[in-house]
């Protein structure tokens, strides 16, 4: 049978160079980055000719790139770092109330340990309500966090726009975007943005689990999570994990947005007008979405049921997002969906391999689905 | 909406006749600098060079920030272009100027017909664009002394252009049009803006540098090619020539007084550069040395350094405080790189006690004893050769 892999949000297949490149760095340019010697070195410069195409990849400059061991990490780093960083000028954080689970577990935290932490909330789009966010935001606000693009919806947040408003009601806060799911995918320019910290992933994009990465500004400040040697200006310490490092950086060189975007476009298009033809499905996912990701609910079956159902035929898509997995997504619920509509999401996402012949194979599953699943 | 980059151009326009020559070279020094951004159209007409997106993904910011890096260039804005026809104009200035203006509290319009061909004159043409935008945006003032967002219209020969933000270019002149000279970088804080402030007054530049595997790291080598990567994006691509000076230093440690190592190896330095420099067609040396800075650098260290070298030798940091050269070095983004901490050969078997005001006699004879002419030849026949570009 074959794979119609349609969990792209999840996670994505390494691509060969990325793979190869890992494999490399295990076993022939396998020396320690700091080691003084020739195979340090080399293996130091594999590390930072990583970091410069992430650099790229965000007009930044090398320098402003930490590698840390994936987007969760780099979130935690950012909340609690910054947070402590600024706890003198006040206490207030702000969320979106449709963050990913380590921004808004880090949140909580936050607000155990004594912050005023509040979520933003959205509208029916999933987009922040720059409104209500501008009420949330005071003098004393020091950290705002806003993730670029929703892993369950795709809904793509107004990012310069908080930007500037932050600027104006709160200039002495942080601003942090996870971007996990935008990056290599839309254009993300920090620097011109203002936004102060960035979260990236490699495991999204065709390169490696383990190893994310996460923008500072210039003059953005940090307390460490981590203490140990002198790597990474000290803001995240230990060896680097220089195979997945280097292998991150070669599935960015591999990173197209424009061609991937077209090819996306397409499917996105294609799929939405096939979904269209089944009464029983509703597509969650706002009409400016990221194409990349698909929500729907299909009406009166639950969403693991048709998940299960999909897998039988070698679709596979999810429901809410992984790592949460079995909870109801406060996601959706922010979004003001009924519980109906939430218990019987599944959200599909593409990457740049995949074809008509998928979307095929997945509405072909919905159907049978449809058919034979309200039968028993 | 069109949108295009407009490049003001440098004390240049006074070279009378040169000047083609120097048009000529900025423009292929700005083209160098955007190699890899996408398919332009450049041209030059009225003192003005217009940079024309011909690809369509093509990020203007990425196309600022790089001509913002390129010698010979006064001013240079973005700019949005119109039919030159008033109605083209009042209709997209609004809407351009959108952006500029959102965080404004007063503006003014500004006009240039260098077109006389156009049948309304500058002040009827601020009057007009003011006016649409007043309409469009009720709660702006009109401010002519001191707005905060100045509007410009442009009807020039080619087209008419509207622009919002005027940004500072580097000034200088084109690099290349001063001819070819050699820069001798080590890892510090002073070669690389010695470099930089050279190439600005036109210079293409090509470097030598010095190392003594294995008293230095190959980590200090690539510390250098970092530098002078950075260096390039300002100056073009630079050859550098690596040379390995192991030998003479252990020569010179073994047979000379320990208060002369420092100067007697400056003048190694000083006859292998000039010999690359002739060799590659440079006019002149250039040096990152300030009076007085360290020892090798007082009047008379300098004055002995100087005659051992048989090309001109300029030292633009000369005159300068340390603080007054970080803050050009950090303004150029070489700082944090230099001041990673790794062994150059300059650090190698420093004495204890240099002397600050050697006497080039003594200092000659000392180097007649050396007899380091065999190992000069040599370590100019070991040089190795790579071309940096950013």
């Amino acid at each position: 049978m074959s794979i119609h892999y349609l969990d792209n949000s999840a996670t994505t297949a390494v691509s060969e160079a990325a793979a190869q490149k890992a494999l490399c760095m295990m076993t022939e340019n396998f020396g320690n980055p700091s080691s003084l010697h020739k195979m340090g070195i080399s293996a130091e410069l594999s590390v930072e000719q990583a970091r410069e195409l992430i650099a790229d990849a965000l007009g930044a400059s090398p320098k402003n790139i930490i590698f840390t061991s994936g987007g969760t990490e780099a979130n935690n780093t950012v909340l609690f770092g910054a947070a402590q960083a600024l706890k003198r000028r006040g206490s207030r954080v702000i969320v979106s109330s449709v963050e990913h689970s380590s921004v808004y577990e880090s949140a909580k935290r936050l607000a155990d340990l004594g912050y005023d932490v509040q979520y933003a909330p959205v509208n029916s789009d999933g987009v922040v309500d720059l409104t209500e966010l501008s009420a949330l935001l005071t003098e004393k606000t020091i950290l705002v966090s806003v993730m670029a693009v929703n892993n369950e919806t795709g809904s793509i947040q107004p990012t310069e726009a908080i930007a500037k408003l932050i600027k104006k009601r709160s200039p002495e806060a942080f601003f942090h975007v996870d971007a996990v799911q935008a990056f290599c995918k839309i254009p993300l320019k920090p620097i011109k943005w203002g936004v102060d910290f960035m979260t990236v992933s490699a495991h999204k994009i065709h390169g490696p689990k383990g190893v994310g990465a996460v923008f500072i500004r210039d003059g953005a400040r940090l307390i460490p999570l981590l203490y140990g040697g002198e790597q990474q200006r000290r803001i995240r310490p230990g060896t680097e994990s220089a195979p997945l490092i280097a292998a991150f950086g070669e599935a960015v060189r591999e990173a197209d947005i424009p061609a991937s975007g077209t090819v996306i476009r397409e499917l996105n298009a294609y799929a939405l007008q096939q979904l269209s033809g089944i009464d029983e499905v509703v597509v969650n996912s706002p009409a400016s979405a990221l194409p990349y990701i698909i929500n729907i609910s299909v009406k009166g079956i639950r969403s693991e049921t048709m998940l299960h159902h999909l897998e039988e035929s070698g679709v596979y898509v999810s429901s809410s997002s992984a790592c949460a997995k079995g909870k109801r997504s406060y996601v959706l619920a922010a979004m003001g969906l009924s519980d109906d509509r939430i218990d019987s999401s599944v959200r599909i996402s593409f990457c740049k391999h995949n074809t008509k012949d998928d979307v095929d194979a997945l509405i072909g599953g919905i159907r049978t689905g449809i058919a034979g699943l309200q039968k028993k | 909406m069109k949108e295009i980059v407009l490049i003001k151009l440098g004390e240049m326009v006074l070279k009378g006749l040169n000047r083609r020559t120097f048009e000529d070279v900025l423009i292929k020094n700005i083209k160098y600098r955007l190699r890899g951004l996408g398919q332009f159209d450049i041209k030059i007409a009225q003192s003005t060079i217009t940079v024309i997106p011909v690809s369509d993904d093509i990020d203007l910011d990425d196309v600022c920030d790089r001509i913002g890096e390129v010698f010979g260039i006064v001013t240079y804005s973005r700019a949005c272009v119109c039919e030159k026809d008033i109605d083209d104009i009042l209709a997209k200035a609004p809407v351009y100027a959108a952006d500029a203006l959102s965080e404004a509290k007063t503006f003014k319009v500004e006009s240039k017909r260098s077109d006389k061909r156009f049948p309304y004159k500058s002040p009827e043409i601020s009057a007009q664009v003011g006016g649409k935008i007043l309409e469009a945006f009720p709660r702006l003032r009109v401010n002519v002394k001191d707005p905060d967002v100045t509007v410009t219209v442009e009807v020039r020969d080619y087209g008419a252009y509207i622009r919002c933000q005027t940004l500072r270019g580097q000034g200088g002149m084109p690099v290349g049009t001063s001819g070819l000279a050699t820069v001798l970088i080590s890892g510090g804080i002073d070669s690389p803006v010695a470099a930089y402030m050279m190439a600005k007054r036109g210079l293409k530049l090509n470097a030598v540098h010095f190392e003594s595997p294995p008293y230095t790291s190959e980590r200090a080598r690539l510390k250098v090619e970092k530098l002078l990567r950075q260096v390039s994006r300002y100056a073009g691509s630079i050859e550098m020539h690596t040379v390995p000076l192991t030998k003479i230093q252990e020569t010179i440690r073994d047979r000379c007084p320990e208060e002369l190592f420092t100067i007697l190896l400056r003048r190694v330095m000083m006859k292998i550069s000039s010999r690359i420099a002739d060799a590659t067609g440079s006019g002149a040396l250039i040096t990152g040395e300030s009076l007085g800075q360290v020892a090798s650098q007082t009047m008379h260290a300098l004055g002995c350094t100087d005659a051992a070298a048989t090309k001109l030798v300029m030292r633009p940091l000369i005159g300068m405080d340390k603080q007054e050269i970080i803050n050009i070095s950090r303004s150029i983004n070489t700082f944090e790189t230099s001041i990673e901490p790794y062994e150059d050969c300059c650090t190698v078997f420093t004495p204890k006690h240099p002397r600050t005001k050697p006497v080039l006699r003594f200092v000659e004879a000392a180097e007649r004893e050396a007899e380091l002419d065999e190992l000069i030849e040599e370590a100019i026949r070991n040089t190795a050769v790579k071309t940096i570009d950013p």
